[in-house]
């Protein structure tokens, strides 16, 4: 496809047939006490050599994990991505292609699509799944949807739990619709059996548990779920797809619906996003699932292809019968994971998971030995971990700065009787040398306090 | 096209009396409008409808459209095999492809249907 806009002569040949002489002859009905008079106040072009040297400066401004190491979490990770993954996803066809869902021309993206939903389906042990929702937060607020949809009854259960932004994006899903949302709450940092009562699961559409949860632990989800097994309220998790490889299959736990954010699968931290979100379920919900579903068919010569499927479930056909009114989803992030998924394959992601379970255990065990650390939960975990450390936040990040290192985040902003409580998030990219470095700033630094 | 015997609505749905009950289809121009009928879901014995109410929604390739009861009561009997093969309302919408029986509360609801020449001409327009 060509990127080069009319030219002059194209210009001047497409007025003389509309019979105008210029293209400000195009605005003549636009009034004119309303049209724009002056120049826009913009600054001159820039050559690309000067362009280029002012955006580096601006660049400079910023650090990023390549200049530090990071342990920041909280639903955005510093994970390795495979060369291989930029390489694919640079083709203009893939980057610049804008809802790129024509079959006759689109194939290649199709496919991959359709890849994506199997390989999903695979790691969550469900039946199907779409092709990527804004977010995990959204997702979470689909699956919520898809729950009313279901069932007709007007509230949630999420557990306290689930990353905070989240559940403040259900909430907002929920609101116009009138659907409370109930947040049921923890005890030792995860979701508290006994407050998921029997009342409350009759009236709740749904109960939705993170696994591992805000705080890196791990939730007894099987305990919790069973306690849905005589009503007809779906079970939801969101799910950290990495730990998949380690943990038993949502669909084990007779999970209905499994949703999250594919961001650790592939794809840069970006300061926050794109990203992607993924949302699978049990085959008797497929009418119910929103956004766009990729289906494998033949064509009319008998050769293998894919298309867009189930349309009528979507909004524009389906109108305000429609679970949701999505009708988008993040195909190039969705591609990215899908590379990266074929590239490390199933013994791969094994490896990555164990990693980074076992950089967080070393981690952890190490840490909680220094005298002012104490573990926060008594709870196991997957690669996030919380401990109370005796420091306050600005001079923990002053020391640890420093020495070019990037979190903690403190749990205080959002749970605020965890005062010196901090969530560290470890993965396969952090070295034993630079996780000593950390050990041996906080032991220093504790002493001398 | 039309059976006469038959009491029609102006939202496409035919009406074959039986005594105190109705069965309820759509009708052949309905199930042409829709194309390949791929997905109903049809409401369990037992439901209570109303008149002019939709009771169930019925899906081809390229649209959804709701089915509408022409009367008020309770559905007696559902027609499975019409929503486990959706296609047989394309192939026989007055015969095979019934898709509810209800019985009547109040009989002189039928008085608002329309006769097989009436909608006809409503669907010539």
């Amino acid at each position: 496809m060509d990127y080069i806009p009319h030219s002059n002569k194209e210009i001047r040949e497409m007025l003389s047939f509309l019979g105008v002489k210029s293209l400000k002859d195009l605005y003549s009905k636009i009034p004119y006490e309303m049209k724009q008079k002056r120049e826009l106040n913009l600054p001159e072009p820039l050559s690309e050599l000067e362009l280029l040297r002012r955006l580096k400066f601006i660049s400079n401004k910023n650090t990023s994990v390549n200049r530090k190491i990071s342990f920041l979490g909280a639903g955005n990770y510093d994970h390795f991505i495979p060369s291989v993954v930029n390489y694919i996803i640079s083709h203009p066809e893939f980057y610049t292609a804008y809802t790129p869902y024509q079959p006759e021309l689109s194939q290649g993206i199709l496919q991959s699509m359709f890849e994506y939903q199997t390989m999903m389906c695979e790691l969550t042990g469900m039946d199907v799944s779409n092709i990527s929702l804004y977010d995990g937060a959204t997702a979470v607020a689909e699956a919520a949807n898809m729950a009313f949809s279901i069932t007709g009854k007007k509230k949630v259960m999420v557990s306290e739990t689930l990353h905070p932004e989240y559940r403040q994006v259900l909430k907002t899903y929920m609101k116009p619709r009138n659907i409370e949302v109930y947040e049921t709450p923890m005890k030792d940092g995860v979701t508290d059996k006994t407050q998921v009562k029997k009342s409350l699961i009759e009236e709740s559409s749904c109960l939705i548990l993170s696994q591992p949860n805000f705080f890196g632990n791990l939730e007894p989800m099987d305990e919790i779920f069973s306690l849905l097994a005589n009503s007809n309220t779906l079970a939801i998790a969101c799910v950290n797809p990495i730990s998949l490889a380690l943990l038993k299959p949502p669909a084990d736990l007779g999970v209905d619906i499994v949703i999250g954010d594919g961001q650790i699968l592939g794809n840069p931290q970006s300061f926050g996003g794109p990203s992607f979100g993924f949302l699978t379920c049990k085959k008797k919900y497929l009418r119910k699932l929103p956004g766009r579903i990729v289906g494998q068919t033949v064509d009319s010569d008998g050769k293998t292809g894919y298309v867009l499927t189930l349309q009528t479930r979507e909004q524009h056909i389906r109108r305000e019968k429609a679970s949701s009114n999505i009708c988008s989803n993040q195909s190039l992030n969705v591609l990215a994971a899908c590379v990266y998924l074929s590239y490390v394959g199933r013994d791969g992601l094994f490896k990555i998971a164990e990693l980074c379970y076992r950089n967080a255990h070393y981690l952890f065990q190490k840490l909680i030995v220094i005298d002012g650390i104490q573990p926060g939960f008594n709870s196991k975990f997957f690669n996030e971990f919380v401990i109370h450390i005796d420091l306050n936040l600005n001079k923990l990040k002053n020391i640890l700065s420093k020495k070019g290192i990037l979190g903690p985040i403190c749990l205080e902003k959002w749970y605020p009787t965890l005062k010196k409580k901090y969530l560290f998030a470890v993965t396969e990219k952090r070295t034993k040398d630079e996780m000593d470095l950390i050990i041996d700033t906080l032991f220093k630094a504790l002493k001398i306090k | 096209m039309y059976p006469e015997e038959l009491l029609y609505s102006k939202d496409h749905e035919w009406a074959r009396v039986e005594g105190n009950q109705v069965v309820i289809g759509i009708t052949h121009y309905a199930q042409d409008a829709l194309g390949d009928i791929v997905f109903l879901e049809l409401p369990p014995v037992g439901t209570k409808v109303e008149a002019n109410v939709p009771f169930a929604t019925i899906e081809s390739v390229k649209s959804v459209s709701d089915v509408y009861s022409s009367v008020t009561g309770e559905i007696v009997e559902v027609n499975d095999a019409v929503a486990d093969a959706p296609e047989i309302i394309n192939q026989d919408p007055y015969g095979e492809g019934w898709m509810v029986k209800i019985a009547m509360e109040n009989s002189e609801e039928l008085k608002d249907m329309i006769s097989a020449e009436e909608y006809q001409k409503s669907i010539a327009e």
